[in-house]
């Protein structure tokens, strides 16, 4: 109980910061404290493997990309421009109105459906057999496999695309145009940089 | 059974939900837009695993895990753009990059 509200605290606290902070790098840092977090509050609701995968794709993964892309863009020529926010424009007062509001109608929203929806089955644990199991590897792994199979193999061509999508995307076009069409390709290249000029001035 | 009631892990996940919305309408940033949609993402994941652990089935971790999936790839592919557009315009804000509005 008092776990459950220190882990909202803090992650209500931390995702403020990722969208309030002044830096990119600041709100990594945010971000990876509201993935800790969130992490510990799967543990108190027995996710154990969801848990785990949490801090291993999003803080292990996720995070470094971010990480290795604000590196890789700082490093260019002159400063990182941040870009213009839009957040100070935001009066306090109005700000405030808005979390109050958007706390009530949360609190009150998640009760009303509370009462539409059946109330959960008072012998969920033995539902699941043993209570202990629950969230754990086995017991996900198991429904994974046989009665999920489906999305886990749909899951598999999501990454293919993904892949492919960022060759594609940062690869080396150069590369891969045949030699005969390069000027053409060097043309419509200029060409488009021209276009991008163009827009930069505007 | 749980310790908090469910409508208060609903009403986190709400909340957690609309910061993300928020940082995206309010920040210019790219990089900071996508955290607010990994931080909604987060907040959907995090009413499935409640819903799950209150109903005693664990189809709901299924489904939190095929959206931790769908996060990396997201991540992987507008992170890839971002890089692209930022070698292109050495700028980064999402109001630069109108070049396709025609």
């Amino acid at each position: 109980m008092i776990l459950f509200w220190l882990l909202a605290v803090a992650l209500i606290a931390s995702a403020v910061c990722v969208i309030t902070a002044s830096k990119p790098v600041y709100s990594v840092v945010a971000l990876l404290a509201n993935f800790a977090a969130l992490a510990i509050m799967y543990m108190s609701l027995s996710a154990e493997f969801i848990a785990v995968t949490q801090i291993l794709v999003y803080s292990g993964a996720i995070l470094i990309l971010f990480l290795f892309v604000i590196a890789l863009l700082s490093s260019g020529i002159g400063a990182f421009s941040l870009g213009t926010d839009r957040l100070p424009k935001i009066s306090t007062p109005a700000l405030i109105a808005f979390v109050v509001a958007l706390v009530s109608i949360a609190y009150g929203g998640a009760h009303a459906f509370a009462h539409v929806i059946p109330a959960p089955a008072a012998n969920a644990a033995a539902l699941v057999g043993d209570a202990d199991a629950f969230g754990s590897v086995s017991d996900f792994g198991a429904t994974l496999f046989t009665t999920q199979l489906l999305p886990f193999e749909l899951t598999a061509l999501i990454l293919m695309v993904a892949v492919i999508g960022v060759v594609v995307l940062a690869g080396d076009h150069e590369a891969l145009t045949p030699p005969d069409p390069r000027k053409l390709a060097k043309l419509r290249r200029l060409e488009r940089e021209a276009i991008l000029r163009e827009g930069e001035s505007r | 059974m749980l310790p908090v009631d469910i409508s208060s892990y609903v009403t986190l996940s709400a909340i957690l939900f609309f910061i993300g919305i928020a940082g995206i309408v309010l920040r210019r940033n790219p990089l900071v837009m996508l955290m607010g949609v990994e931080l909604m993402l987060n907040a959907s994941n995090l009413a499935l695993v409640a819903f799950s652990r209150a109903w005693g089935n664990n189809v709901g971790h299924i489904f939190a895990f095929l959206v931790i999936t769908v996060a990396a790839a997201e991540a992987a592919i507008g992170l890839a753009i971002v890089v692209v557009v930022f070698n292109r315009s050495a700028r980064v804000d999402v109001d630069d990059v109108a070049i396709l509005k025609g």
